[in-house]
């Protein structure tokens, strides 16, 4: 969190409504005076799409908005690159605000700073694959010859080379999707506004679409606002999830605090299907790695810790900086005591136990944890905590009663 | 009951129509000018080619933009009209289709663009649309007579407005059936108005823009008969003379070749934008 706040806001929204409608701003003050989206509804007709949303987006970083459909979440993406005027607010990319520009400062600005990737692909029929992807540079009226290789690399980017010349027609799903994105990253652009972007892929598509959205990622750096209906895309996809109920954020947080600290009892409700597992990662189930035998230890002294602990077997790191050497059985550290070994060292071995990063998915260490404990170690391979089996389910257990509780708190 | 006085509804229209006579000479006499040369040129050109060398124009067209079927009916239902001996006639009354036609597009496209695109200027016209499809024909001859006399100008003048409506009413749909997420996608990538109506709005509505050009000109056809009332000449005229003198072979013989040249230009038009999009297929 702390690497978060030292990032550049890239977008600032704050306090932003959109209300459809005549004279909507009616709909703002009963907003702010407290009442509801419904009762709004009924008696003035105004639709209340963004009520009240405030969040800012760092550079580099990918924020998802989540909501059922209707909770306003695309109303906002087309906020802030204007394809909707907000009724009250401001959004600030970049120290401007967007709210505030005239058309031709809001052209300039989308054609420097968004791309825009759709639900529906919003692909030109009437254009080529590669034609689609230029159009971006094509209005800035760059020639073809210039924007040319731009887009051949933006469709190189997307796993699309040699594709250029067919029909958007001539593409399946995934491969529009592609293209798509092609056709927003061809402008080079700073934020990529993803609205709904894989929800009308299949499923197998779109987790590899997810897959190849974040490896993107990390190599260009862009800045993404990310809209979907899909908790488990939201949790795969954000770095922070906002997520939106009728018009207004609920909760704003990364992943793991939208699932172990639900803010109400609607958030609750939408991740209590959640597979937590999938989100957990090494470092939130581990436990403290003590006690541990020292390189330096007698094998009598690792017999002692262990026989206190009540533990069959025990890791061994260097006394100096914890880094983990291996780990010794009990069996053998009698063994090698019956033979007036003095150190441990030649017994301690390396490949008994399994060792996992600080950021390995819980799930997938399910099934390392059914004998030895599992080692947890940085990446200087420092031991940093012990996952045993207990230790997973007892962490497991444990968020779901908090969830619970929550949950009985709101009621 | 009370006796009302006729409302002088009639004597209104004959003071407009004196009034608007004088009032817009100048354009009258260019619409005219422009139409006699069109059509003086059209019948000309086209009377110059040797029958069969048109016909195989025409065929070969039909060939390239729709198929070979259509092809051959076309080339042997004009050579069963040369047979007939209404060659002449036909050229004036494909002449006379083909201005009308044109000067239709000219005016019907931009308004239907602006309609398409302005839903006040499209809730205003379309009343007037209504009404002009609704108003028999026979009561556009009428005005056309005073601004322009007898002749093929005036048919050309009341052909127009009886076909006009169709441009304008589906370029203005196919303009607005656009899918929303089409017309997002251009403004996020920042497209001016222009670049966006000819790069993205045109583009995709040209289908429905040439299903009204389509019906367009299948309407200018039927009313070419139908201003033969006023001297249009062509196939109408032949129809028209038949119809007075009671003769009903050659009135026959007339009408079916309006069908022919109706069902030639038909196939031809229907398959313009078809043609395009599928010889863009590459696979």
């Amino acid at each position: 969190m702390d690497q978060t706040h030292q990032r550049k806001v890239k977008i600032r929204i704050q306090n932003l409504y959109k209300v459809f409608g005549r004279n909507p701003q009616r709909a703002v003050e009963m907003l702010r005076a407290g009442k509801t989206k419904d009762e709004i509804l009924k008696k003035t007709k105004l639709a209340v799409g963004v009520a009240d949303a405030s969040f800012d987006v760092y550079e580099g970083e990918t924020v998802v908005v989540m909501g059922l459909s209707g909770s306003g979440k695309s109303t906002l993406i087309r906020c802030v690159n204007r394809l909707m005027e907000p009724t009250s607010g401001t959004v600030i990319v970049d120290d401007v605000d967007v709210t505030e520009l005239n058309q031709d400062e809001l052209r300039e600005i989308r054609r420097r700073k968004f791309g825009m990737v759709f639900q529906s692909f919003a692909l030109f029929p009437h254009k080529t694959v590669l034609e689609n992807v230029e159009f971006g540079l094509e209005i800035q009226g760059i020639s073809p010859d210039k924007r040319r290789p731009k887009c051949e690399e933006a469709l190189r980017q997307v796993g699309l080379e040699g594709w250029g010349d067919y029909y958007p027609d001539n593409l399946s799903g995934g491969m529009k999707q592609r293209v798509g994105l092609a056709r927003a990253l061809a402008v080079d652009p700073d934020v990529l506004l993803m609205d709904e972007a894989f929800s009308a892929l299949d499923p197998l598509i779109r987790t590899d679409m997810q897959d190849e959205l974040i490896a993107l990622e990390e190599r260009v750096q862009k800045t993404i606002l990310f809209i979907t209906h899909d908790l488990d895309e939201a949790l795969k996809m954000g770095d922070r999830i906002v997520l939106m109920k009728d018009g207004a954020v609920v909760q704003i947080g990364t992943p793991e605090e939208i699932l172990t600290r639900p803010a109400d009892r609607y958030v609750s409700k939408f991740v209590e299907n959640v597979d937590i597992t999938k989100v957990l990662v090494a470092a939130d189930v581990m436990k403290k790695p003590t006690p541990v035998a020292f390189v330096k230890d007698g094998p009598r002294t690792a017999l002692h810790k262990m026989k206190e602990a009540g533990m069959s077997g025990i890791f061994v790191v260097r006394a100096s900086n914890w880094e983990l050497v291996g780990h010794v059985t009990a069996e053998r550290a009698a063994e090698a005591a019956k033979h007036g070994e003095r150190w441990i060292d030649h017994i301690t071995s390396a490949n008994e136990c399994a060792t996992v990063p600080l950021d390995q998915p819980v799930r997938s260490i399910f099934p390392m944890i059914s004998g030895n404990p599992v080692a947890v170690v940085d990446q200087a391979n420092v031991l940093k905590g012990v996952i045993v089996r207990g230790s997973v389910m007892a962490a497991l257990s444990e968020r779901g009663e908090d969830a619970q509780q929550g949950e009985e708190a709101n009621a | 009951m009370l006796e009302l006085p006729k409302m002088p509804l009639a004597r209104w229209v004959d003071g407009l129509l004196e009034w608007l006579t004088s009032a817009i000479a100048p354009l009258t006499r260019a619409f005219s000018g422009f139409v006699r040369l069109g059509i003086d040129g059209i019948v000309n050109g086209l009377g110059f080619l040797p029958p069969i060398v048109l016909m195989l124009i025409i065929g070969a067209i039909a060939w390239w933009i729709a198929s070979r079927k259509v092809a051959i009916l076309s080339v042997a239902g004009l050579l069963f009209i040369w047979n007939l001996g209404l060659w002449g006639p036909t050229l004036s009354t494909i002449a006379l289709v083909l201005v009308a036609t044109v000067i239709s597009i000219l005016i019907g496209l931009p308004l239907g663009i602006f309609s398409g695109l302005s839903l006040p200027f499209n809730r205003a016209v379309t009343p007037v649309l209504d009404l002009m499809q609704t108003m028999p024909a026979f009561v556009y001859l009428i005005p056309a007579i005073p601004f322009f006399g007898l002749g093929p100008v005036a048919a050309a003048f009341a052909t127009v407005i009886f076909s006009i409506p169709p441009s304008i009413r589906l370029t203005a749909l196919g303009i607005r059936q656009i899918d929303r997420e089409m017309i997002e996608a251009s403004d996020a990538f920042g497209t001016t108005t222009m670049q966006k109506l000819f790069k993205v709005q045109l583009p995709l509505a040209l289908p429905t823009i040439m299903a009204g050009i389509n019906q367009t000109i299948m309407l200018s056809l039927s009313m070419v008969v139908i201003a033969a009332m006023i001297g249009a000449g062509g196939l109408g005229g032949e129809v028209w003379r038949a119809i007075q003198r009671l003769r009903a072979g050659q009135g026959v013989e007339a009408g079916l070749a309006i069908v022919i040249i109706a069902m030639i230009l038909d196939r031809i038009t229907q398959n313009i934008t078809v043609r395009k999009e599928n010889s863009k297929v590459k696979v």
